[in-house]
């Protein structure tokens, strides 16, 4: 049972290494910053997942007790990495304005990025289902 | 009256789950420090946060994380052999306009999310009437395929789920 465990535990491991590495690897040679911020995002997920899994299996077979907080980790990893995403994507559009050419959005509407303040749209969506806008 | 004490029933749960997963151990005192967090958290955040967002269908919920799990290992391997054996001059990155059908701003917040932790997608931005979504493509030959995609895998899961 231990030789399985620690089997599987190296082998996710070595895999988790090899994603972190792969990300790492993928930040050096794409050729710009949107594209970069693709190899981030990756490493994260089955990287740091493969990781925390196998401490997990680590926990529970050598030392009896189920871990949990690996779970509360992986929470918090999908809630800020595409938020620290998104930003870097919005500082990017605003240094390139203009020079990269986007695709439209619906309704003829500018990117959120783009909008001047004073014309400024209310959002139409809505919290309450059911009393939507005009095209629902 | 239990409404008013509990105006996020969602939020106080997670918030219990939340800080016993931080403790890390099953203990009576813990469980009482939750619910107190889980009571009074909600009820002083719940002026910024108006609207109860409806959860409608929890086995659909349950689906849609397997989806993406299955998604996220999936695309980690296509990305990965994109990162190591494509070189840049066959690359075609892309940016693709989604028309959003969600209207809720959790619904609409998870999908980004979802896009984000995908890899191979990064949402970037969103038009100012809150209706389209703008996404970043590492590698699609066919952008129009990446939008259908995300439409019907993710977005018509969500749309059971929120709305």
């Amino acid at each position: 049972m231990e030789f399985v465990a620690e089997i599987v535990i190296s082998a996710l491991l070595v895999m988790a290494g090899l994603f972190g590495l792969v990300g790492s690897f993928g930040l050096l040679r794409l050729p710009d910053t949107m594209t970069r911020l693709h190899a981030p995002t990756k490493a994260t997920t089955l990287g740091v997942g493969g990781v925390l899994v196998a401490s997990m299996i680590y926990f529970w077979v050598f030392n009896g007790l189920v871990s949990w907080q690996e779970l509360l980790i992986t929470m918090f990893l999908l809630l800020t990495a595409p938020i620290t995403a998104n930003f870097i994507a919005k500082s990017y559009l605003h240094l390139n304005r203009g020079t990269e050419k986007l695709p439209a959005a619906q309704d003829c509407r500018e990117w959120a990025t783009y909008a001047e303040a004073e014309r400024a749209v209310e959002p139409v969506m809505t919290g309450a289902p059911g009393q939507d806008g005009p095209n629902a | 009256m239990l409404r008013r004490l509990y105006p996020h029933p969602f939020l106080t749960l997670l918030l219990i789950v939340s800080w016993m997963l931080l403790v890390n151990q099953a203990k009576l005192g813990s469980l009482l420090m939750a619910v107190i967090l889980g009571t009074v958290i909600p009820l002083l955040t719940a002026p910024y946060w108006p609207n109860r967002p409806a959860l409608r269908n929890m086995p659909a919920l349950a689906g849609y994380l397997a989806v993406v799990i299955y998604d996220i290992v999936k695309s980690n391997f296509i990305v990965a052999r994109i990162v190591l054996f494509m070189p840049n001059s066959q690359l075609r990155p892309a940016w693709v306009s989604i028309p959003l059908d969600l209207r809720t701003p959790e619904a609409i917040t998870v999908l980004a999310g979802t896009i984000t932790m995908t890899p191979g997608t990064v949402t970037s931005d969103m038009s100012e009437d809150g209706r389209t979504l703008l996404v970043h493509c590492l590698h699609a030959p066919d952008p129009d395929g990446v939008r259908d995609e995300i439409k019907t895998r993710y977005e018509a899961r969500l749309k059971r789920i929120f709305e």
